[in-house]
């Protein structure tokens, strides 16, 4: 026992667990905009994969990481505005909707993969962000390896948290979007645009998903499979909820996730526990599912989630 | 008198939806300081022409000037540019936001951040003024009904809004939260607002009002100067058209008792609890329930329907006492249950309207036999209901949405009604009916009473309370407060108790 | 521009089949653009893919090989549509099913009568109970259903291949796969000289049962109420819960005979590869289907017919074979649209000037 606590547990773990929960990080808060607004957008695991895709595709041609993250999240957003189209505009099923979205992504994402790299005997791969050290900060022992040695997209997803926070409860936008989650008939009589809110919120749950898929292809891994995502964007769902929708306590969710599959990784390479390596996969499907059993009974989702507006019912 | 001294004038208003006329040609004229009654019936276009006013819809044909330069209204945001605000029926509130934060909405910012200190001192301010106050950091859904409506005329107010549109404001207060309401319009028009005030209820006419515009069938029928100087006769002739004949009533026969509801509490979180709760209803009598909404009739509604399990307390149907209480077995005992939201508890809109009759008799021999249904039972079974309660279809495979709110009720009745209930559950059955679909209503309720059922009428409205009960029970805070037989009652000491006082 | 929707009194029969019509139009012209930028004829592209299909006696009768599975996964999602019971987990009640299938087949001790129908009893009877977890779970513990029904694909999914690598393993095969199945477990054909097996059959007898049991029964009539309307279904007395119990129980005994029918009647065994997302493709076949099981038949056919086609057009034409799976995003989208007009009338409005 003592032999696999001092394998696990020692910093070069715990750097890897926060670059695990970074994706997570992203796509949930991404998410929780979505909902806050009052859409629950299914399309994340699609939509995940084609930002992977695209990203991968553009760092590959233009040989810029960055350019590819742009285009991941352009990506995204393209996505979500169809997303959009579906729920706001023509208030369709909220739960179709969305599993169209990731059927058609995903297709995407395996049709132009296919078109432009063809099927090559080695895969087709590129350079990975290098970690970026925050001079000084680096240095702190324990601490500055695990926070402070990492990719610049870790930073901004760490950023993305407080900044969440501020957005969604301390600004006027935030406060109206949170109001088009829970009455838009009260947001529209007070002049808001229940709409172009709900757009506004899809919009940037597609550009933060896209950018989790880039960060996947360009981070986590250096090229670009079709099995990238997994489920990932899945279990982003229930980390929303798991977060009672707030951007603190969703992070919160992503770095336990993140600990039981960094957890899970180690365990399967450790020879100290002899089990095949898809009991340690599914473990992190398994959790998930008794998290959301757990909370889901006091969860108290934004009031109008799943609701389409329409001005002329009352 | 011309445009330019008027507040607002809407002239020639005409608004359609689909084939029903909701606004024809309609002239409308406000002046600042005028407190307008709006007066009509349930579906005669006043709350569609005040929406046209607040942006919610856009009216087809008709302009509107406001302080003499004509506009477009397009969206609720330009109204509140224009200076109109708007309390509805049901309040646009957020519950689970604070006071501040409703007020915030919408508004932009300082700097990019929410403007907490400028809000709070024009709360502040606006209580001083108006004498309209209210703790800015409680969370909405723990203030009381008259303090949420507080709210929203005070959101009107940080508009700065110089029209103030109410739609029908006392229906879930007490007459006495209806006092301070009327007191607080007249010190709002004495600072030169204007005021609309939409209600069917013509006391309130005469009583705040200063000048009366009529509405029937969409079109605007009369405009009163002095609602004082006509009688409330005159007033219900140009509402409805016709006099009003209240259907005739004998005296009742008690018969033995068939409900009876001892000490039922019940304690589900966020909603209101019952307490304690004793009540007994004979066969022949229509027990009238009254009480400002949110004071547990629904909750008593919901037990007796069978939804709610108390958590206390005791349900004796003819004398059996039933243990778990279910939907099926309220029905299987002869209890008839018309709900309040007749579209969302009620019926099913998308379903064709064969479904959402037999919806509770699905496994009644008549329409299936070991599991399977027998179509054309339940289609004939539609046709007869119809027929006999003369409902508006066009046959028994129309979808149910698309019947107007008198014949959705007249289903909901013919369905309930279909195996001779013993005891009727009927809650705001008359919400939103023209006068005709209500008369239809109270008629085959006294019908029933007549026949030896029981009637239990949960209602918001006193006048109907009035015309049908042999005795009136209040609800107030979860509690039956008292009980008074109809000779005795009275709408002063009705409104006392439910409001909380005692009566005399 | 905004948009206003009135609810139509009913929904006229040539209506009902122009929807899926001009959805599947739509779907092909959208996709066309892909074949373009494939730098491929979009006629020469389209007629490999549809007509392939039709080429021979025995691709025909592939067709419908290929179309069992997707039969009865959109039957598992229609029936579980219409109660709103959000079954994303058919590729995984498949898989259940596939795997009790290929145990029962390989089990020494039964007499060889008993075998098929065996086979097909227990299937359905893995599949209903892995889609018995989620809806437990929804109604006891109101745990989203999509979530559930999703995340328990990849779990069984794990375990399968656990099972594949290690005490399931074929010793004689290099590859994860099972053992086959006993040579008198393996379905009976129907048609010499192709591959019609009982489980073709199956599906085509379950599609009409399944609208039986939708539109005759009083079940069906609960499922219809719950799904359109739960809280009128609950004041009227329908068991809500036990409703959706049960159709939780039929969409997964569906979605398990289709694994069924893939062991017993075309591979023999269980492989990790066994479902190319047959699962995912029954959603889309049913909203296609307007959740009418009879429309099922049709629309899996088209698919049949799509993906059978899309590998000999993809080898003729150099357009990637995913053009199937897009050809798939894009029928449920637009059928979803298309849908709109089957409940409503939809009126556009200009905010106009008064």
């Amino acid at each position: 026992m003592d032999e696999i606590l001092s394998q696990i547990f020692h910093i070069g773990f715990f750097a890897a667990l926060i670059r695990i929960a970074t994706p997570f990080i992203l796509a949930t808060i991404g998410e929780l905009f979505a909902e806050r607004s009052g859409v629950l957008n299914l399309g994340i695991e699609g939509i995940m994969l084609f930002g992977a895709m695209s990203g991968f595709t553009m760092a590959y041609f233009s040989n810029s990481l960055w350019l590819g993250v742009l285009a991941a999240m352009l990506t995204g957003m393209l996505m979500a505005i169809l997303m959009g189209f579906l729920t706001v505009s023509l208030g369709l099923s909220q739960h179709v909707s969305g599993i169209g979205v990731t059927l058609l992504s995903t297709g995407f994402a395996f049709f132009f993969y296919r078109l432009i790299f063809g099927q090559p005997s080695t895969p087709p791969n590129i350079k990975a962000f290098t970690p970026v050290g925050i001079p000084v900060l680096m240095d702190i022992p324990w601490v500055g390896p695990v926070l402070f040695q990492q990719a610049a997209l870790t930073y901004l997803a760490l950023l993305l948290v407080p900044l969440s926070a501020f957005l969604l409860f301390q600004t006027p936008w935030g406060l109206n979007l949170r109001t088009v989650g829970e009455n838009p008939h009260a947001a529209d009589s007070a002049g808001v645009n229940v709409s172009a809110m709900r757009y506004q919120g899809l919009m940037i749950s597609g550009a933060l998903m896209g950018a989790a898929g880039a960060f996947l292809v360009m981070v986590q891994f250096n090229a670009f499979t079709f099995g990238v995502i997994s489920g990932r964007g899945w279990v982003c769902i229930a980390l929303v909820v798991f977060g009672q929708w707030g951007p603190w306590k969703s992070a919160a969710g992503a770095l336990l996730f993140a600990l039981i599959d960094a957890l899970q990784l180690r365990l399967q390479a450790s020879s100290a526990i002899n089990l095949p390596y898809q009991v340690f996969l599914m473990m992190p499907f398994v959790l998930t599912i008794v998290t959301m059993t757990l909370v889901s009974r006091n969860a108290r989702a934004p009031s109008a989630l799943l609701k389409p507006f329409r001005k002329e019912e009352r | 008198m011309s445009d330019s001294d008027l507040l607002l004038s809407m002239r020639g208003v005409c608004k359609s939806f689909g084939v029903v006329q909701a606004n024809q040609q309609v002239d409308l004229l406000l002046k600042a300081g005028d407190i307008l009654g709006l007066l009509g019936e349930n579906g005669a276009g006043k709350t569609t022409l005040m929406n046209i006013l607040f942006g919610t819809y856009q009216a087809d044909q008709g302009s509107i000037s406001i302080q003499g330069q004509p506009v477009e209204i397009h969206s609720s945001a330009d109204a509140l540019e224009l200076g109109v605000g708007m309390v509805h029926q049901h309040f646009h509130l957020v519950p689970r936001h604070t006071v501040l934060e409703n007020l915030m909405l919408g508004r932009p910012g300082k700097g990019g951040r929410l403007d907490q200190t400028g809000a709070r001192d024009r709360l502040e301010e606006i209580g001083k003024h108006y004498g309209l106050k209210l703790n800015p950091d409680a969370i909405v859904s723990e203030l009381t009904i008259g303090e949420q409506q507080r709210l929203e005329i005070i959101k009107a107010l940080f508009r700065k809004a110089k029209i103030l549109i109410l739609d029908e404001p006392t229906a879930v207060l007490t007459p006495k939260e209806s006092e301070g309401l009327f007191s607080a319009l007249r010190a709002l028009a004495d600072g030169g607002m204007g005021i609309i005030f939409i209600t069917h209820k013509l006391y309130e006419v005469r009583e705040v009002t200063n000048r009366v515009v009529v509405m029937r069938g969409g079109a605007v029928t009369s405009v009163v100067e002095d609602p004082r100087a006509v009688t409330e006769g005159s007033l219900a002739q140009m509402m409805c058209g016709h006099e009003l004949t209240p259907p005739e009533k004998t005296t009742s026969q008690l018969r033995d008792p068939l409900l009876k509801l001892s000490g039922i509490s019940t304690r589900i979180p966020n909603r209101p609890f019952l307490k304690d709760v004793d009540m007994v209803v004979h066969g022949g009598e229509i027990l009238g329930i009254a009480g400002v909404s949110g004071n547990g009739q629904r909750e008593l509604a919901d037990v007796i329907a069978g939804i709610l399990p108390p958590s206390e307390g005791k349900i004796e149907v003819k004398g059996n006492t039933i243990t778990q209480s279910s939907p099926r077995k309220m029905q299987k005992l002869k209890i008839g249950r018309i709900p309040e939201d007749r579209m969302t508890t009620g019926l099913v809109t998308t379903l064709p309207l064969s479904s959402s009759m037999v919806l509770p008799w699905i496994n009644h021999p008549n329409f299936s036999r070991l599991g399977i249904l027998r179509l054309k039972a339940i289609r004939e079974f539609t046709e007869a209901m119809i027929s006999r309660f003369g409902i508006r279809a066009i046959g028994p495979e129309v979808r149910t949405g698309t019947l107007s709110g008198g014949n959705l009720q007249k289903a909901l009745l013919a369905r309930e009604l279909a195996f001779d209930p013993e005891v009727l559950l009927a809650s705001q059955p008359t919400r939103g009916l023209d006068v005709a679909a209500a008369d239809f209503v109270h008629r085959k309720f006294l019908e029933l009473r007549e026949a030896g059922a029981a009637i239990i009428l949960i209602s918001e409205d006193l006048e109907e309370l009035f015309t049908l009960s042999d005795r009136i029970m209040v609800m107030y805070e979860g509690c039956v407060h008292g009980e008074q037989s109809i000779a005795d009652a009275s709408v002063e000491k009705i409104g006392l108790m439910m409001a909380g006082a005692e009566a005399a | 521009m905004h948009l206003r929707l009135e609810l139509r009194e009913h929904t006229p029969l040539w209506l009902n089949l122009a929807l899926p019509f001009s959805a599947v139009l739509a779907t092909l012209v959208l996709c066309s653009g892909l074949v373009a930028l494939a730098d491929a004829n979009v006629i020469d592209a389209y007629s490999k893919l549809f007509l392939s299909a039709v080429s021979s006696r025995f691709n025909m009768v592939e067709t419908f090989v290929k179309a069992a599975p997707l039969i009865l996964t959109g039957l598992a999602v229609t029936v579980a549509f219409k109660a709103k019971f959000w079954n994303i987990g058919a590729e995984g009640q498949l898989l259940a099913g596939a795997m009790g299938a290929a145990f029962v087949g390989g089990i020494e001790s039964l007499p060889t009568f008993s075998l098929v129908p065996l086979m097909i009893i227990f299937s359905a009877v893995c599949g209903a109970c892995w889609a018995l977890l989620p809806a437990v779970l929804r109604t006891r513990f109101k745990v989203d259903d999509v979530v559930t029904t999703l995340l328990l694909n990849f779990v069984i999914f794990y375990i399968m291949t656990a099972l594949l690598d290690g005490p399931w393993k074929d010793p004689l095969s290099g590859y994860p796969d099972s053992p086959d199945i006993r040579m008198d477990a393996e379905f009976p054909i129907l048609l010499r000289a192709t591959r019609l097996h009982l489980g073709v059959l199956l599906s085509l007898v379950a599609a009409p049962l399944v609208w039986l049991l939708i539109r005759r029964t009083t079940l069906g009539f609960s499922i219809s109420v719950v799904g359109e309307n739960p809280e009128a279904a609950a004041y009227g007395g329908i068991p809500i819960t036990r409703v959706l119990i049960y159709t939780a129980l039929i969409s997964g005994a569906l979605a398990g005979l289709a694994g069924a029918g893939e062991v017993g009647g075309l591979h023999f065994q269980v492989m990790a590869g066994i479902s190319p997302g047959y699962g995912y493709t029954g959603i889309v076949i049913a909203m296609l289907a307007r959740l009418n099981p009879l429309g099922v038949v049709p629309a899996a056919l088209f698919f049949a017919i799509v993906v059978t086609g899309a590998e000999a057009m993809s080898r003729a034409t150099g357009v990637p074979v995913f053009l199937a799976d897009v050809i798939q995003g894009t029928a449920l989208v637009t059928m979803l649209i298309a849908q709109l007009f089957s409940t409503y009338r939809v009126r556009t409005h200009l905010s106009a000037s008064e």
